[in-house]
């Protein structure tokens, strides 16, 4: 039997146009942090890297990859530590989501093979890619350029106090963070709950979601994100660090960036970045959408993504 | 004896090398160390009692695995041995000192004075990013200290301006007039910035310990 669109299936899985599971998973040891990695498309077909954002999971490209896959692309992408059914680990950090990316890469290839990125994983594949240039050929970001840091229109005083608020605010939560549980609800309820940071996703996207990153306790769903990961932060780096270092991009480079802002974006401007796009780079401005572009869009994000795949 | 605190998923060594009432001395050990086993002779005169924390990776402290390490992660480590012992002053050696700074400005009512001094891993991984690269680690390295902890903590940026304003914090909300002394004689560029700010003094350990002993 098979359901209407946006109702669950026999299997607890929601209908949703054009979503497709990963025709296979498996897990990679990343040097003690087990990794769940899934592949859409032909397990002979060149491989093809897909990093997904912060907070996301590899299958929020149940609709976007196998569209990359039926093209003729092995495309593989695997959960963040402490995303999705990789494992909650102690520490996170930049390198260390850097160190597992390799661990992916490693058992997916040898040979020099096309990135694709989105938000963080973008990010994440810039900096990767710099560090490892032998090892791609090309990088899709999509709305994963760096942008300069926003300069904060309060006086230092203000900054100082935020900057205090948000110290105490994150310790606090550190002190407590070995017994924090994510809040358990129905399938709606989590939907819900994830529509207030991703508001341009409809109801019936948020509840595929569900049903196939989230899991059931006796209590109700949960998000399998680790409690222990928090949005925003602190830290030394800023953003524009990375934008000054963009024009040696090694490998030929394709931006997409939204028109719309959202709770998740960086706030990039494509006039802002354009300055540093290396030369041959291409910037695609996909207008009235917001962050997540290859979920509002994917027919035409994985259009652009294969013709620069096959320039 | 030794405390076992909970961070995270992190049971973290803190132990106590003097007993006492009052005011607790909280050591914080450089990159790649542990605790001292006991109190150092410089604590002699300390009025309360003495105590030193294993950072995560370090000492009797748990070695997690697949690193992540980040200073940021280790001001939190120190939070939790504040959590438990309440106000404190901290005594910092190199990577230590820099930790001692963060927590300083991040808890200015429960941090009564940070005395920041030379050690392994006060530099860090300077004030400006280098090149992206990839640092492999084996992570079959005796262990402790975790391999990771050494390569990340060791890398770590630690730009002057995101340093003076932990010192600033410090300053501002602390209540004290003199929230950091430093000790160190090497001056990495966080540190250079640190000590040119306001309530910052540059003090031997003894003549810190004394002043701190004093603070109410």
């Amino acid at each position: 039997m098979s359901a209407r669109d946006g109702a669950a299936g026999e299997d607890g899985v929601v209908r949703i146009p054009g979503a497709r599971a990963p025709d296979r998973r498996r897990e990679v040891d990343a040097r003690g942090v087990r990794i769940a990695v899934y592949e859409w498309g032909d397990a002979t077909a060149p491989p093809l890297l897909l990093a997904h954002g912060g907070f996301d999971f590899a299958r929020t490209f149940d609709v976007f990859a196998p569209r990359l896959a039926d093209a003729g692309w092995r495309v593989v992408s695997w959960d963040h530590r402490g995303h999705g059914d990789s494992q909650h680990t102690a520490l996170y950090s930049w390198e260390a989501d850097q160190r597992d990316m390799l661990a992916v890469l490693d058992s997916t290839t040898r040979v020099p093979c096309p990135a694709v990125g989105h938000s963080k994983g973008g990010a994440l594949m810039t900096q990767f890619i710099q560090a490892l240039p032998h090892r791609f050929t090309r990088l899709a970001a999509i709305d994963g350029l760096p942008s300069r840091s926003p300069a904060p229109d309060v006086a230092e005083h203000e900054r100082t106090r935020l900057l205090a608020e948000e110290l105490s605010s994150w310790l606090d939560r550190r002190r407590r963070v070995a017994t924090i549980v994510r809040k358990a609800g129905t399938p709606d309820e989590l939907a819900r709950r994830r529509g207030r940071m991703n508001p341009r996703l409809s109801h019936d996207w948020l509840r595929y979601l569900v049903s196939v990153g989230a899991q059931r306790d006796p209590d109700g769903w949960r998000w399998k994100l680790d409690p222990a990961l928090r949005f925003g932060g602190f830290g030394p780096w800023r953003s524009e660090w990375s934008l000054f270092r963009l024009p040696g991009f090694p490998v030929p480079l394709l931006g997409i960036l939204g028109t719309v802002s959202e709770p998740m974006d960086w706030g990039t401007q494509p006039d802002a970045v354009r300055p540093y796009l290396p030369r041959g780079s291409r910037l695609e401005v996909v207008p009235d959408v917001g962050h997540f572009i290859h979920i509002e869009k994917p027919a035409a994000v994985a259009d652009l993504v294969l013709e620069f795949l096959s320039a | 004896m030794t405390i076992e605190l909970t961070h995270s998923k992190v049971t973290l060594a803190l132990h106590e090398l003097r007993a006492g009432e009052g005011r607790s001395l909280l050591y914080l050990h450089g990159l790649g160390l542990r605790a001292p086993s006991a109190a150092p002779s410089e604590s002699d005169d300390w009025p309360g009692p003495v105590h030193a924390l294993d950072f995560t990776g370090h000492g009797a402290s748990t070695i997690p695995v697949g690193g992540g390490y980040t200073a940021e992660l280790l001001m939190a480590d120190a939070d939790a041995a504040v959590a438990r012992l309440g106000a404190v002053t901290l005594v910092g050696s190199g990577l230590g000192a820099y930790i001692g700074l963060l927590l300083a400005g991040a808890r200015p009512k429960q941090v009564r004075g940070a005395i920041l001094c030379d050690g392994s891993g006060l530099a860090g991984g300077g004030p400006h990013p280098v090149s992206p690269r990839m640092v492999f680690v084996d992570p079959s390295a005796p262990a402790p200290p975790d391999p990771f902890a050494l390569v990340e903590l060791g890398s770590d940026l630690r730009p002057p301006d995101y340093a003076t304003s932990f010192a600033r914090l410090a300053t501002q909300f602390s209540g004290l007039t003199r929230p950091i002394s430093v000790c160190a004689v090497e001056r990495p560029d966080w540190l250079r910035a640190v000590v040119e700010e306001v309530g910052v003094e540059e003090a031997s350990l003894e003549d810190a310990l004394a002043y701190y002993a004093a603070v109410v």
